[in-house]
């Protein structure tokens, strides 16, 4: 009988169950798809951030003082330690690997430029680095260069191969030297043909930029890196992350290995690199911690405000939905239903209607987030299917507690003035 | 006669009316808060990314070094929109000969604008050193030492050691004042972090070219690029997000006004059957939802701005002024969402006949 009541019900104010359920998808559309923005969106603000450039160093341990004023090395390139090329494919090797956005090795030195037989040398600087070049470890290849961990540097031509003799002149040398794409120049002795000119608004408009093996060929020193800069996606750093990993117990330093802190991750670069030195570049890393902490906090509160207001919709739907039919429940009562029996058909349907609507909703949400993902940030936002229970939960429990006010007033309503319609 | 008319509906409905107005206020509020978040994240996250240092650079031309007052013009052209801190770098000797880069700069602007400093103890007091941490491994932290300079000596006291990640980590940095006394060696370069939009620090950066025609003013295009391209990102997912949120909001309204006034529909039929014009019914109705509209809508613009400053507080630890520039559209929204969530009804209702409805059916 009383599935013979709920299942007429459905029947016969089709319309208005589909009003109803209408309402709750909506609303659980719009949590759904508040709850992956606000889940994912520290992700990809923290992929966004990189554009700043590389967040971590790591240089040779027994390194002498660097002598730089405005980005150009006055350290005659036989000074000072190196790290080893052949380690550089190790840094896809740590712990963190998946969260290695891209990394450049840097070797600066002094030469001398030729421009054509007619002209005088000039005193360069040249900067020997990877553009993008493959590499590969353990049988998975990626790709490493400044490509990545300088997206600021503008390059009029095209970028040098990373195994041709091929260079880019910054601007500013450019402009002094009268040199333009497609020349032939003499670099300390070894002819390069310029790809490009460079752009970066820095140090480097005025220096020649090389594949790092004809730098090394330059200064005579193979396989020879002074500097690795690296760009990770990291975690905003807390009073945990500053701890010292010796002075922690085995828990707790498991904890702070396996968290993406810029710490942390700076110490599995020491431990992959032999003879290596790995510190977070703090200009960068500290502020995007900043940042990140702001944006992903406002956005959680701004998410919180999206429920509130999803739940209030539902909620407006379903009262009115049940205040429509005061008659029957009039009738019901007439009939001699105990306000138990008349309340318990009620809620069956809002929990049938909270259930079919939350699926929907959730399909919609998951939509609508992607949507959202891929305008933005040109990847999707993935919806995590646990979120579906939580999602329904919510629904039943929204829709269960609107129908339960707008119930209990409708039953307390006397039959027969319900009935006249004077209720 | 209609202005009685919609005092006298508004009143005797009074549980009704009163939902009606709850839920365009909360619709109002919703819009509000977030409109206001909207216009003021922008700049408080622009206060954000200042903290990654200068986005501005004075150098000499050709390499020189800055005329002496340049710090002076550079002061007066900013007025309090930014921080500019001084900075000069001469290549020394240690006692056992090998170079150093010695920096001389106002530590006290120095600190202002390079947040992300990490210093152990700042110096204070004449002949004190700040050692960038590689220094000061090299040369010890905690006794004197001695640099030289082009035949002069200077004996120093280290005060504390300062770690970047950078090439200031290679560096000794001491007071202008006392750099200046032992080298004679001018400015290299003004390093300031200005505020604003991009448009206001490039007319910025147009101003100091004006003031210092001697110098070349560069913009850190890591900086500014990024900056603009993370902006641009959070103000787009915020919008979209209140998008959403304004149109559930807005569902939530149609929704509670529409079973408002389905529920008189027997008002309507009566007006109908004392002979009132289709016209006369849909003003009468198109006036009490604007009215509670507009009365719903001041109270929800303060509670917005209210709920926008307490987001804004736990989010940036900084408060928030109402903004007025909100109030029209809220204002407008509101009024327009009653009216239509009011009309769309009344418009269905339009085949029934006056008499069917009253007799109930």
């Amino acid at each position: 009988m009383f599935i013979r009541l709920v299942y007429e019900s459905f029947r016969r104010q089709r319309r208005r169950k589909f009003l109803a359920g209408a309402a709750v998808a909506m609303g659980m559309a719009v949590t759904t798809a508040m709850l992956a923005v606000a889940t994912d969106i520290g992700d990809k603000m923290a992929r966004e951030l990189r554009t700043y450039g590389a967040n971590l160093v790591v240089y040779p341990q027994e390194d002498t003082l660097d002598v730089e004023i405005g980005g150009v090395s006055l350290k005659p390139v036989s000074e000072g330690g190196f790290l080893n090329e052949a380690d550089l494919p190790k840094i896809k090797g740590i712990f963190w690997r998946h969260n290695i956005v891209g990394f450049a090795p840097f070797l600066p030195l002094s030469a001398s430029l030729l421009a054509d037989e007619h002209s005088d040398a000039v005193p360069v600087q040249v900067l020997g680095t990877y553009f993008a070049k493959s590499l590969e470890l353990g049988g998975e290849s990626f790709v490493a260069g400044v490509r990545s961990t300088h997206p600021w540097w503008k390059v009029s031509g095209s970028w040098p191969a990373d195994n041709a003799r091929e260079v880019l002149l910054g601007k500013t040398l450019a402009g002094q030297l009268g040199l333009t794409e497609g020349t032939t120049v003499t670099v300390s002795g070894r002819a390069a043909r310029v790809t490009g000119v460079l752009s970066t608004g820095g140090p480097e408009d005025s220096a020649v930029v090389a594949p790092l093996f004809l730098a090394q060929e330059i200064a005579q020193r193979p396989g020879a890196v002074r500097r690795i800069y690296v760009s990770a996606l990291t975690k905003p750093e807390d009073a945990f992350a500053r701890r010292d990993p010796a002075s922690m117990t085995p828990a707790d330093r498991d904890r702070w290995y396996c968290s993406p802190y810029a710490l942390s991750i700076a110490y599995q670069l020491r431990e992959t690199i032999p003879h290596a030195e790995a510190e977070q570049i703090r200009q960068v890393a500290q502020n995007e911690g900043t940042v990140l902490s702001r944006i992903e906090g406002l956005m959680l509160l701004v998410a919180v405000a999206a429920l509130l207001a999803a739940g209030l919709a539902v909620s407006a739907a379903m009262s009115s939905a049940v205040l429509q039919r005061r008659h029957e429940v009039g009738i019901m009562k007439a009939l001699g239903a105990s306000n138990a029996a008349v309340a318990s058909i009620f809620y069956v349907e809002a929990v049938l209607i909270a259930i079919l609507g939350g699926t929907v909703g959730f399909g919609l949400g998951s939509l609508l987030g992607q949507q959202i993902g891929a305008r933005i940030f040109g990847s999707s936002i993935e919806v995590a299917p646990v979120l579906l229970p939580l999602v329904l939960g919510l629904s039943v429990t929204v829709t269960l507690a609107s129908s339960a006010s707008s119930v209990w007033n409708a039953t307390r309503y006397e039959p027969a003035d319900v009935l006249r319609g004077t209720a | 006669m209609f202005l009685r008319l919609l005092i006298s509906a508004a009143a005797v409905e009074r549980a009704r009316t009163l939902t009606a107005v709850l839920a365009l206020t909360v619709v109002a509020a919703t819009v509000s808060a977030l409109l206001n978040l909207y216009v003021d994240v922008q700049a408080k996250l622009r206060r954000e990314f200042r903290g990654y240092g200068a986005n501005l650079v004075v150098l000499g031309s050709n390499g020189q070094t800055l005329p002496e007052d340049a710090l002076e013009r550079v002061d007066a052209t900013i007025g309090g929109r930014g921080v500019a801190a001084p900075f000069a770098y001469v290549v020394a000797r240690t006692s056992d000969g090998s170079p150093v880069v010695v920096a001389g700069t106002d530590m006290e602007r120095a600190r202002k604008l390079n947040s992300w400093w990490w210093v152990t103890r700042w110096p204070h007091g004449s002949l004190q050193a700040l050692l960038g941490t590689r220094a000061a491994i090299v040369l010890g932290a905690d006794r004197p030492f001695d640099l030289s300079f082009r035949g002069r000596t200077l004996r120093l006291s280290p005060a504390g050691t300062l770690q970047t990640g950078a090439a200031e980590d290679s560096r000794i940095y001491l007071s202008m004042h006392d750099f200046v006394a032992w080298t004679s060696v001018g400015l290299s370069a003004i390093e300031i972090s200005a505020s604003g939009t991009p448009e206001e620090i490039a007319s910025l950066a147009e101003s100091l070219a004006a003031k210092l025609p001697e110098a070349e003013i560069r913009p850190v295009r890591q900086l500014v690029e990024a900056e603009t391209r993370v902006l641009g990102r959070t103000r787009m997912t915020f919008l979209a997000v209140t998008g959403v949120i304004i149109l559930t909001a807005a569902l939530c309204v149609l929704s509670t006004l529409m079973a408002a006034v389905f529920d008189r529909r027997k008002d309507f039929a009566l007006m109908k059957a004392l002979g009132a014009s289709e016209g006369a019914v849909h003003a009468v109705v198109a006036a009490e939802a604007a009215l509670l509209g507009a009365v719903a809508a001041l109270p929800g613009y303060l509670l917005g701005a209210g709920i926008a400053a307490w987001i804004s507080q736990a989010s940036f630890h900084a408060g928030m002024q109402p903004r007025l520039i909100v109030l029209p559209p809220v204002l407008a929204g509101s009024v327009l969402l009653a009216v239509l969530s009011a009309v769309a009804p009344i418009l269905s209702l339009r085949r029934i006949q006056p008499a069917a409805l009253l007799k109930g059916e």
